[in-house]
């Protein structure tokens, strides 16, 4: 037996990579030091979150005053160096959350609030049984139900007048109702733009392009000084009303420009094909083409959505309570004024509008991969 | 997508069914609705102002509560609507309130270009300045070139304009802002050197200051400011109710009725009190109300000096003294016209 | 049943079911809504308008507005006419539009592919940049900035002097020059000279198409800019001063003075627009397949010139139509300047002069017809733009 025949009688377990191109060292190799550039790029970055981070934390957290066990309301926060005052916050959460609802009535907004939610949940969630059930009871049932608990008046419940209706509550009535009268008014306008009768046509045109034309502020202002000069005389809608309607008319023109991107995308075959198995237009619009255009401008029907949440915020302009007018009058309470009042106020205003939009958004973006059915391009 | 469509029909319909009906007689109107809507304030501590409770205080909120207890003998059947400058006038003539009770400057030009009419008088005010104590300024001469926040769209902002070019001050650092709180906030935030409004206003911001004590209001009042509810012209009735519920407020104060003593001056015999207690005669009818209106107005909510007592006068926060607001039996320019 | 009727019949739902006829009914209907529409509304509008006792029509433009306008371009007094309020508004407004959209796009671009840089801190930085400001409100986040910057700002006394520069609470200021009248001609030397420059920047790109060098583009701009303006300056014997600010009793006087209100809606309305042109950029970018910038690898063109020369050029045709409804939302969300108090258009005159003159009609559709105009004259422009950057199929 010689030494020098040498056969491998097992498998040699195999080494670990260099310890250079794995692991965390590749992740920072490849991720922060890929070049010179990219490594001074990465030294200034950090040098930025060095000097953000601490004063950041400090004013959220640290030097955050976050109870107010002695009842000093804003005098809690008059010291030297104080962070966020989130005791204002507690203190106004009622007018922050339900504007100026009578107190023994807030139930009714709380009831609201459980009853949407009961029915959003089956709705949004793509696997939860009696979908369509909640879907039918959200938009015929609810809003009747949800105008009964806000405005009072029938079955014993005390009237609460629309000017008492405020705070993140009235943001949200303004956006639901928004969304859900915007959506199809704009699929009608589309619908319009793309018709081949040419004062159809010239009516969508026009009507969408003056409405995108024109800021939002101007149709508000416009909504509550102007509208009631055009209805008859003796009947003047609400304020909130004529808002909302200001509100809907202007989205349902930048919904009616998303619709129809999405009406474009459609290959003129699915026309022909249903033609040729014999449906009708309405049938081939319902059933053939609106189903697949609105999957394709998923991301832009969300982002007309966001955007008319956000837009609500501007119905301050003309004198309603929304969410950021309550939270900015908190902080001119004079029972809650600190140096630090306004800035706490902007956070939590600007947080409580972030969850909303980047809830959308997200959803969104869940929605469009489940829907993906490969038709994408 | 029908489903949408109803529902959209079922709101509009019901928030439709919420909207109020103005026609010739507001009288009718109102007392079928059951309330008096009021235009007030966005929030001016002493005239209009939501309390911790969010329940609507101050001189001119009791003005409307005069007017509801006048008829419905219910001082809280009233809906206040806070308004912003730039909206007050339109929603007045668009009939979203009965009467604007909104620190509002009687002027020419409203009662004739506006289409308004002014019932009164609640308040005789001037246009001040307040600035900061450490800029030592002692008079609004000295404010040449100064940073001015004033309110835009009102009355205050012609007038400072007036004032500045009449003593060769320059006024090209003026700056206006929609809404009172914000034109408060930019003057606290050191943005303006002085903020103008009237006189009164101006007391009533200041006890919003952190240290009140580091402000001070100049001794020039450079403007009239009759402060008065108005409603829209065309209505006599109406205006005839909102005008003599005002001089009922103040005559009340004249004759010495106040919500404590009006009960035992239903028995007296001084013939103005009886008239104006409705105890003899009936001046309710040709109004559209009941005999007993004014009784109704002091029982309720008291006569104007109690009013003024318990909002603005010397022993509230803003310490007005009645000064030209006093009757005109003590030196004021109050006058109230007499109910015969 | 005879067969006469059978025939009308079937002729009347012949024309009934006729897609040419029924195309008339439904419009010839709207049309009918429309107009019968438009006639309530306005006969409502006469009545109410008749009952409320009011004044109308035009004739207020010309008289005296009798306020100030705290930040102008144009020359205005207190009795200047509504006429001059209305064109101050519209300069304002422009101002803002023009600086807001040159900045945000700048911003934008950089943002967008900060949002695909392979450095890990920078792309989750531009990301959560985008998330936060597209995810607000743009009128919270100019109060936050206004509001941010009056704080942080010193006031008037303590204000931050740097030669003539002064920053402080009341805005930033800065030395205007006055010029002489003799500048006229350097003016006229130093536009031609550009226009001289402008055709050399052709001649010489399209020397270095033809040729494959590379020619001087910039240098030689700014020297044909430069030096026959300077020539021009000196032999015409110009003088020119500054007008600069000084602290005089409350505030600076003198020079030009850029308010916190400018400033924070500037900001606001920058930051706001960029995070929506960053995430248009990085589709563009995205859009334009990998083999492009493989190819510009392999055909040795430098890192840095690859985006700028090849993706940047390409991606501009999905870029340009979503860039341009930014570019007018920009100008339609300056409007929020009301809210902060800078004297835009409808701060000023949907505000201020409707209070004054009561004149809701007129100022409210004169108000709307500008940002109807400045829609119409923007979007022709970006469309002409839109062809000229086509894909250009060979």
């Amino acid at each position: 037996m010689s030494d020098l025949l040498f056969v491998r009688d097992h498998i040699q377990p195999p080494l670990p990579a260099p310890h250079r191109t794995s692991g965390v060292v590749l992740w920072l190799r490849t991720n922060l030091f890929s070049s010179v550039p990219s490594t001074i790029v990465t030294i200034l970055a950090v040098l930025f979150l060095y000097w953000i981070i601490p004063p950041l934390y400090g004013f959220l957290i640290g030097d955050a005053v976050f109870s107010d066990p002695e009842g000093l309301r804003g005098e809690a926060c008059r010291f030297e160096g104080v962070g966020a005052c989130w005791v204002m916050i507690q203190g106004r959460w009622n007018t922050i959350i339900y504007g100026f609802f009578p107190n023994s009535e807030l139930w009714r907004i709380n009831l609201m609030f459980v009853i949407a939610i009961v029915l959003l949940v089956p709705m949004l969630v793509p696997k939860a049984p009696f979908g369509r059930t909640a879907a039918l009871l959200f938009f015929l049932v609810f809003p009747v139900v949800a105008f009964i608990l806000m405005s009072g008046g029938i079955l014993g419940l005390r009237q609460v007048p629309t000017a008492q209706w405020g705070g993140l509550t009235l943001t949200l009535i303004i956006s639901v109702i928004g969304i859900t009268v915007s959506m199809p008014l704009g699929i009608f306008l589309a619908l319009g733009r793309q018709s081949k009768l040419p004062i159809i046509k010239g009516f969508c045109v026009g009507f969408i392009e003056v409405w995108r034309a024109v800021p939002l502020i101007t149709v508000l202002f416009m909504a509550s000084v102007m509208f009631p000069l055009f209805t008859p005389q003796g009947v003047t809608p609400d304020t909130l009303l004529r808002a909302i309607i200001g509100i809907v008319l202007f989205e349902s023109a930048y919904m009616a420009e998303v619709v129809r991107g999405g009406l474009q995308a459609i290959p003129r075959g699915q026309f022909e094909a249903s033609s040729a198995l014999g449906l009708s237009k309405v049938k081939t619009m319902v059933f053939v083409v609106l189903p697949q255009a609105l999957k394709h401008v998923i991301p832009g029907i969300v982002n007309t959505f966001i955007a008319l949440f956000k837009d609500t915020s501007l119905v301050t302009i003309i004198g309603l309570f929304e969410l950021l007018n309550t939270v900015r009058s908190a902080a001119r309470d004079v029972n809650w004024s600190s140096p630090t009042s306004d800035i706490t106020g902007y956070v939590f205003a600007g947080f409580m509008f972030w969850i909303f939009c980047f809830g959308m958004s997200r959803y969104s973006i869940y929605m469009e991969g489940r829907l993906h059915t490969g038709h994408k391009r | 997508m029908k489903k949408h469509l109803f529902s959209v029909a079922v709101a509009t319909s019901v928030l439709m069914a919420g909207t109020s009906v103005a026609q010739a007689d507001l009288l009718d109107d109102v007392m079928e609705r059951g309330y008096v809507q009021c235009g007030v304030t966005e929030g001016l501590p002493g005239f209009s102002n939501p309390d911790d409770n969010n329940e609507w205080t101050g001189l001119e909120v009791d003005y409307c509560r005069a007017l509801a207890a006048a008829i419905f003998d219910d001082p809280d059947a009233v809906r206040y609507t806070p308004l912003t400058t730039a909206v007050r006038f339109e929603s007045l003539s668009n009939g979203n309130v009965d009467v604007l009770s909104r620190t509002t400057t009687w002027t020419m030009s409203r009662d004739t270009d506006l289409g308004l009419s002014f019932a009164g008088v609640t308040y005789y005010d001037g246009q001040g300045f307040i600035v900061r104590s450490a800029d030592g300024v002692t008079s609004a001469l000295e404010l040449d070139g100064a940073a001015v926040c004033i309110q835009s769209g009102t009355t205050t902002e012609l007038n400072a304009t007036d004032y500045f070019a009449a003593n060769g001050m320059d006024a090209s650092n003026f700056l206006t802002f929609a809404s009172r709180p914000e034109t408060v906030q930019a003057y606290i935030e050191g943005r303006c050197d002085t903020y103008t409004t009237d006189a009164s206003g101006i007391a009533g911001d200041r006890t919003k200051f952190d240290v009140p004590g580091d402000h001070i209001i100049l001794p020039e009042i450079i403007s009239k400011e009759p402060l008065g509810p108005a409603v829209r012209s065309g209505d006599t009735r109406w205006f005839n109710i909102t005008r003599w519920v005002l001089n009922a407020w103040l005559g009340a104060e004249e004759l010495g009725v106040t919500s404590a003593n009006v009960d035992e001056m239903l028995e007296s015999e001084n013939p103005e009190i009886r008239r104006l207690l409705g105890v003899e005669g009936d001046f309710g009818a040709p109004i559209g109300l009941s005999a007993d209106w004014a009784y109704n107005i002091v029982k309720q909510v008291g006569n104007y000096g109690e009013s003024y007592e318990a909002n603005v006068g010397p022993s509230t926060p803003l310490g007005l003294d009645r000064g030209l607001n006093a009757l005109w039996t003590n030196g004021g320019l109050h006058y109230p016209m007499p109910i015969r | 049943m005879t067969a006469g009727v059978q025939t009308r019949r079937e002729q009347a739902s012949a024309i009934i079911n006729d897609p040419k006829f029924r195309g008339l009914v439904y419009q010839a209907l709207l049309l009918v809504a429309v107009v019968a529409l438009f006639w309530w509304l306005g006969n409502n509008a006469a009545t109410n308008l008749a009952r409320q006792n009011k004044a109308t029509g035009f004739s207020f433009l010309n008289s005296a507005a009798g306020f100030e306008i705290g930040f102008t371009l144009l020359p205005y007094d207190r009795a200047s006419s509504y006429m001059q309020v209305f064109l101050v508004g519209i300069t304002n407004t422009l101002l803002v539009a023009v600086i807001g959209i040159a900045i945000a796009t700048v911003l934008g671009f950089v943002m967008g592919v900060a949002r695909l840089s392979k450095n890990f801190l920078i792309r989750t930085g531009a990301t959560i940049y985008i998330e936060v400001v597209r995810n607000t409100p743009l009128l919270l986040q100019l109060f936050f900035w206004y509001f941010l910057s009056l704080n942080a700002l010193p006031s008037v006394r303590q204000s931050i002097v740097f030669g003539d520069f002064v920053l402080n609470q009341r805005g930033f200021s800065f030395p205007m020059p006055i010029l002489d009248d003799s500048f006229v001609w350097v003016a006229v030397i130093g536009v031609l000279a550009l226009l001289a420059g402008f055709f050399w920047r052709r001649f010489a790109l399209r020397r270095s198409e033809e040729s494959g060098n590379r020619y001087p583009v910039w240098l030689p701009v700014m020297g044909i800019f430069i030096v026959p303006t300077a020539v021009a300056f000196v032999l015409s014997g110009t003088e020119v001063t500054f007008d600069a600010p000084a602290l005089q009793g409350f505030n600076y006087r003198g020079g030009f003075t850029a308010p916190p209100e400018l400033t924070a809606l500037m900001m606001g309305l920058v930051i706001y627009t960029a995070a929506f042109i960053a995430e248009i950029v990085r589709a563009g970018i995205q859009s334009v397949s990998y083999g492009q910038t493989e190819a510009a690898a392999a055909l040795g063109i430098k890192e840095g010139d690859r985006l700028r020369l090849v993706i940047i050029p390409q991606a501009m045709r999905v870029i340009v139509p979503p860039l341009t409804s930014q570019y007018l939302n920009l100008t339609k969300n300056s409007s929020l300047g009301a809210a902060i108090g800078f004297p835009e258009l409808v701060s000023v005159f949907a505000g201020t002069a409707l209070n004054q003159s009561g004149r809701a009609v007129e100022i409210i559709g004169m108000t709307m017809l500008v940002y109807l105009v400045i829609s119409l004259v923007t979007s022709v422009f970006m469309n002409w733009y839109n062809a000229r950057v086509a894909l250009v199929q060979r």
